[in-house]
């Protein structure tokens, strides 16, 4: 097969429209990704019988199980018991479900390596469980977990590309069918992995430059 | 340096009258002044009977230990011997495995053997009148100066934030630092950090103070400063002060009463003279030539 050019820069705007609900899919997953996974780690953290363990069952279930399969699951097997939304929207909570799980782990390292002195402050002045979470504990720590949470965004992005399994129409989707109604897949296929690269490397020069603003002052 | 003759202080010439009318009341911890300290009724903090086990190391042996209202008092002894143990456990930080603890006339501990510990009310309630002083300074870290003072005091207290904010500029003047309120600590040097978390911990109007080695982290050029203000305050209020230090010199100036820890129990409480001068006890001796022979 032969690179033809002008198919490939006819293709183009097709090809920006999947990148862009690629980029929706992407920052919307992060989004909730990001305030599940720190829900689930104050959780886990509070030690609350029941709900603690649970929520650290939930987290090992979805680590434990291909991100694929979780998609599926909700799209083909959760209609059959009445519940269903459109592919995308299936997309974006899924996606956004799994990362939180991962999420949640590095949330636990950034609480964990906030000193006990902190805590320990706090109690000494009386301050209510909550104002200890929400202005001393959680800002020391989400602010040293920023720079591995940029890394799973641009994770997310590549990953995003498994949704097209469940029809969402983002970039690695609108590829294949462009292949598979041309019979040309050279240039889809190889555009597409050019326009990922194209987003996500500035955005890992991006995590590396948080990463040496967000490193712990010594 | 001396807190006082920092030229940021705009509170050194500033008379010490309160508001006509007010009834007067010390600057400091906010309790009424010129009266006698002492007060009908117990002591402050009462230690009866506390234990404390970690496995079997038996940290604190069946303490019994009392502070008297508005009395400084040092606490010194060999590494182990449980005296931080004592102010963790008033700042409830840890808990005894036995034993009660009264603090003004309200219980902060009533453990039996085996019981499980939980935070009470009267526990938290208790807990107000007590502020603490740690080795590590422990401020936080992503506010400033005075961001750190008000915190409790608009939170806890409920005071509005005019007002937090001028009494946390008034206490960093006290301390020194006036012309730090919006520096945040890791621009501050460990003595002045140290000094924002004397600041912050008065804010709160505690009746009991404890300091756990409150010169331990800091290099010797910057411990004269922190001493300083810990001994214009020892000075200047009838707050109850409780001081564990290796400082010797420090604690035999500002103390009333210096306890000689070992091994879990006060070996010997005396005023500061008799500790370090004619100390009773062959081990409270022993110690003191250790420490004090370099």
């Amino acid at each position: 097969m032969i690179w033809d050019n002008a198919f490939a820069i006819s293709i183009i705007p097709m090809l920006l429209k999947g990148l862009w609900v690629t980029i929706q899919l992407t920052l919307l997953g992060t989004l909730i990704a990001a305030v599940l996974g720190l829900v689930a780690a104050v959780i886990r953290r509070l030690n609350i019988p029941v709900v603690s363990p649970l929520v650290s069952f939930m987290v090992i279930f979805i680590r434990g199980t291909p991100l694929l399969i979780q998609a599926y699951v909700a799209f083909f097997v959760l209609p059959i018991y009445g519940i269903s939304f459109n592919a995308f929207t299936t997309g974006v909570v899924i996606i956004g479900i799994n990362y939180s799980a991962y999420m949640a782990e590095v949330y636990r390292s950034g609480i964990q390596g906030v000193s006990v002195g902190q805590w320990e402050a706090a109690t000494a002045l009386s301050l209510p469980t909550v104002r200890t979470w929400c202005r001393v504990i959680l800002p020391q720590a989400v602010r040293t977990v920023i720079p591995m949470l940029g890394n799973y965004l641009i994770q997310m992005f590549k990953d995003s590309a498994v949704l097209s399994a469940i029809t969402v129409v983002e970039l690695m989707a609108t590829a294949q069918s462009i292949g598979t109604s041309t019979y040309r897949y050279l240039e889809p296929l190889t555009m597409a992995g050019a326009l990922f690269l194209l987003v996500s490397y500035p955005a890992s020069r991006l995590v590396n430059k948080l990463e040496r603003r967000y490193a712990p002052k010594q | 340096m001396h807190p006082s003759n920092d030229p940021g202080s705009a509170d050194a010439g500033r008379p010490d009258a309160p508001l006509p009318g007010g009834p007067r009341t010390d600057r400091i911890t906010g309790l009424p002044t010129g009266s006698a300290p002492i007060v009908a009724g117990g002591p402050i903090v009462a230690f009866d009977n506390v234990s404390k086990n970690w496995g079997d190391n038996q940290v604190l042996k069946a303490l019994n230990f009392n502070v008297n209202p508005g009395e400084k008092v040092s606490i010194i002894g060999p590494s182990g011997s449980g005296k931080t143990t004592i102010l963790r456990i008033l700042m409830t930080l840890e808990s005894p495995t036995e034993g009660q603890v009264h603090v003004d006339g309200d219980v902060l501990w009533n453990v039996k053997h085996g019981d499980k510990i939980r935070e009470t009310k009267v526990m938290r309630a208790t807990r107000r009148k007590i502020g603490m002083v740690f080795q590590g300074f422990n401020l936080f870290p992503h506010m400033t100066a005075l961001e750190n003072i008000i915190e409790a005091p608009v939170h806890v207290l409920g005071m509005n934030k005019a007002e937090a904010r001028d009494r946390a500029a008034e206490l960093l003047q006290l301390v020194g630092l006036g012309a730090h309120m919006n520096h945040t600590p890791p621009q501050l040097s460990g003595g002045q950090q140290q000094r924002v978390a004397i600041a912050r911990a008065l804010a709160m109007r505690p009746k009991v103070l404890l300091f756990d080695e409150p010169t331990s982290a800091l290099d010797p050029e910057l411990i004269g400063e922190v001493l300083n203000v810990i001994r214009n305050l020892a000075n200047s209020t009838d707050m109850t002060m409780l001081m564990v230090t290796h400082e010797m010199r420090f604690a035999e100036e500002i103390s009333d009463r210096v306890v000689m820890f070992d091994h879990g129990s006060a070996v010997e409480s005396g005023p500061p003279e008799q500790i370090f001068k004619n100390p009773q006890e062959e081990r409270t001796r022993a110690f003191l030539q250790a420490v004090l022979k370099h």
